[in-house]
């Protein structure tokens, strides 16, 4: 099981025709994973979605915070000719007038000279992986003139950048969620499997205790209790742990089912007697034994996350600005009048709704596949 | 056969063991619940003494000190939850702040909407998911099963505050005003009569269906999975040879089997749909206990937020006590285990 790669590579076995026997846990899972075609385009989706918020700064034109004086501004329109010539991407420069009839500001379109767009530029400095310090930005338009290809929000603020800026916040409070969920439950879940007895009487009835608690109600509750005055960074661990603290129950209970029918099992008997520590053979000899089973099953969490920290941002009980996360994003979204004029500040919710249903996919299929011998 | 005692039936201690455990639960629920309200620094008076003087009106601390001794604010923690705990246990769940009245009146108020649009948003769950679950199953890979699927997965990406905007955002610009509530101003306050209940019952399906929308989701996609289970095993080609006509063979026996999940989900689905209530709630603007709950928790009013979750909490428990108890009663091997 350890290396279960190897039995595929010797030649003698392919040579002696039994295929079906030859065939690692690991390709058959990968051959039956591959035949979920919506799962296999999910995992290249989120791939791609994990790669933007890997290089979210670069990708941005400007910084999140980056004020600008066109409040509001639709998405720019990027032109490829000017006057019936190709020049390459351009975009116009946009004044601001005041309509003395309607009160409102008009963007008027100045279409007397092109604005190239250019690649590689220096614009607002920021660092990267938060270690780096860099300014370099993929496109942009300089100073001359705005592009803001997904609108700007109330402050002049670039939507399209704080969007991408977004998914680095958003997409790892699931991964880090996950990996709470991931410890807990086993370390829960593992107590109450191997020992058994009072140890998991105690751990059961707690675990049904959790499951009684209304979710969203105690999550709110929750939020509301961090304190005004906590860093970011913090209240981000906080609401990872938050979210973390109803999910463990589903992967403590596999945990300790499984480890009730092993723990008898010789090879146990056999660790124990040569002095193997009761953790030692836990974490050791009987958890990875169906680790990947586990961490499939997690898939299907890590969108439930995604969900939550959405939720809580958006009613203000989660992340707060200046963080900037899809909740946090939809918050200027809470307002009707806004979202009926500025409808681009409703991006991020389709953001969550496609990366949402890219995870359930991928965990379909990964479900399906962790059990390769299921017809 | 002899008449066994009603005590010594085994449904009956079940029943019982399970009860006393909803008990206890809720205790420790009750404490929790009051330890995270009490949590944040401050309380209701500091943000309401800042609130007075940003608008000229100081409040000298002798005053402030006095307030704080009438609300009780100024005991220790364990004190204040048992006050507060007898209290709710005997019915009286104190002073809300920021209304000015009685945590049970607006608890009262309330109530019932919360528990009609979960009730009725779980029988439209399952009058929807049902039916669809059995058609897209016996029709697999079919046009129709591929547009359920779809908006089923799309149900379930869709978290229910996202869905109730995107509508309320539809309907703002096809007509122009804002959706929400469940009854038109004019009748509020106005006494129950025909009109009063045709305007309701008008703004009813909304809330219903997205409070419902991730349990809808969910319950199509089980559904369709155990009964497409099911219609393979022999059994069933074994009651299509004997002659027995389709639709009474599907309804009989594989639907049966393919309903024990979903039955057993029951109290799953209430908590599910209590949250829901909250969420959806705070975003159309329902007459629900959420909204209070929400504001309450915003602004420290600690004897209303902790109530009402206080009182989502019973709901929940108590849903997956019926759900327990329905199972026990359909299951022999759990009440007897």
């Amino acid at each position: 099981m350890s290396s279960p790669t190897l039995v595929t590579s010797g030649p003698a076995v392919v040579a002696s025709g039994a295929e079906d026997v030859s065939w690692s846990q690991w390709r058959l899972i990968w051959a039956k994973f591959r035949s979920h075609k919506l799962a296999v385009v999910s995992i290249w989706l989120l791939g791609a979605f994990y790669l933007i918020a890997l290089f979210a700064q670069f990708l941005a034109p400007y910084g999140p915070w980056q004020p600008s004086p066109y409040a509001y501004a639709p998405p720019t329109r990027v032109h490829f000719f000017f006057n019936g010539r190709f020049v390459g991407p351009m975009v116009y420069r946009v004044k601001i007038q005041s309509n003395p009839a309607t009160f409102e500001r008009d963007f008027v379109i100045d279409k007397s000279q092109p604005v190239r767009v250019h690649w590689f530029v220096r614009g607002a400095g920021y660092r990267w992986l938060g270690l780096i310090p860099s300014d370099f930005h993929l496109f942009g338009v300089g100073a001359a003139a705005q592009i803001n290809l997904m609108g700007a929000d109330i402050l002049g603020r670039d939507c399209f950048s704080r969007d991408l800026i977004a998914t680095q916040i958003s997409l790892t409070v699931g991964l880090i969620g996950v990996f709470i969920t991931f410890v807990l439950g086993c370390l829960i879940g593992g107590a109450s499997g191997y020992y058994g007895g009072v140890v998991d009487n105690v751990v059961q009835r707690f675990m049904e205790f959790v499951t009684c608690l209304p979710t969203v109600p105690m999550w709110m509750a929750l939020g509301a209790a961090i304190p005004a005055s906590w860093s970011n960074l913090k209240v981000y661990f906080t609401i990872t742990v938050i979210l973390a603290l109803r999910s463990w129950t589903g992967l403590s209970r596999q945990v300790r089912s499984k480890l009730l029918e092993m723990r008898e099992e010789d090879f146990v008997v056999a660790a124990r007697v040569a002095g193997a520590t009761d953790w030692g053979i836990i974490l050791r000899h009987l958890l990875p034994g169906f680790a990947s089973y586990l961490i499939v099953n997690l898939t299907v969490e890590i969108p439930r996350m995604i969900l939550g920290e959405t939720t809580l941002s958006f009613f203000g009980l989660g992340l707060r600005p200046p963080t900037v996360s899809w909740g946090v994003l939809l918050q200027d979204a809470q307002n009707l009048a806004a979202i009926s004029s500025y409808p681009w500040l409703m991006f991020p919710a389709l953001m969550v709704v496609v990366c949402v249903l890219a995870f359930n996919f991928l965990g379909d299929g990964l479900r399906d596949a962790a059990d390769p011998f299921k017809e | 056969m002899a008449r066994t005692s009603i005590i010594n039936h085994p449904l009956a201690r079940y029943v019982a063991k399970r009860m006393a455990w909803a008990a206890v639960v809720l205790v420790l629920i009750s404490f929790f619940a009051f330890l995270v309200i009490q949590l944040p620094p401050g309380d209701f008076l500091e943000s309401y003494v800042e609130e007075l003087s940003r608008s000229g009106m100081g409040v000298d601390s002798a005053t402030l000190v006095a307030l704080r001794h009438a609300y009780g604010l100024d005991r220790p923690m364990i004190v204040q939850y048992w006050e507060w705990v007898t209290r709710f246990a005997r019915g009286d769940m104190g002073v809300s702040f920021i209304y000015g009245k009685k945590v049970n009146l607006i608890i009262a108020e309330r109530l019932p909407w919360t528990l009609m649009l979960t009730f009725g948003s779980m029988l439209v769950t399952y009058g929807i998911a049902i039916p669809i679950g059995i058609y897209t199953a016996r029709r697999q890979y079919s046009t129709t099963d591929f547009v359920a699927s779809f908006i089923a997965f799309i149900g379930m990406a869709t978290p229910g505050f996202l869905l109730a905007l995107v509508l309320m955002w539809i309907f703002y610009i096809s007509f122009g005003v804002t959706m929400g509530g469940l009854q038109s101003p004019q009748f509020i306050g106005q006494p129950l009569s025909w009109a009063k209940t045709g305007d309701l019952l008008m703004h009813l399906p909304v809330p219903l269906v997205v409070i419902g929308i991730g349990g809808i989701a969910n319950l199509t996609r089980t559904m369709r999975a155990t009964l497409l289970d099911e219609l393979g095993k022999p059994y069933v080609t074994t009651a299509r040879a004997k002659g027995l006509p389709e639709h009474v063979l599907i309804r009989r026996y594989p639907v049966r089997v393919a309903l024990n999940p979903i039955i057993s989900s029951g109290g799953w689905l209430l908590a599910e749909l209590f949250s829901g209530d909250t969420v959806v709630g705070i975003v159309l603007g329902l007459p629900t206990i959420g909204p209070v709950m929400y504001r309450a928790l915003l602004a420290q009013d600690m004897f209303l937020a902790s109530s009402c979750v206080m009182v989502m909490s019973i709901l929940t428990v108590f849903g997956f006590l019926i759900s327990d108890l329905i199972l026990a009663y359909t299951d022999p091997r759990i009440r007897l285990g």
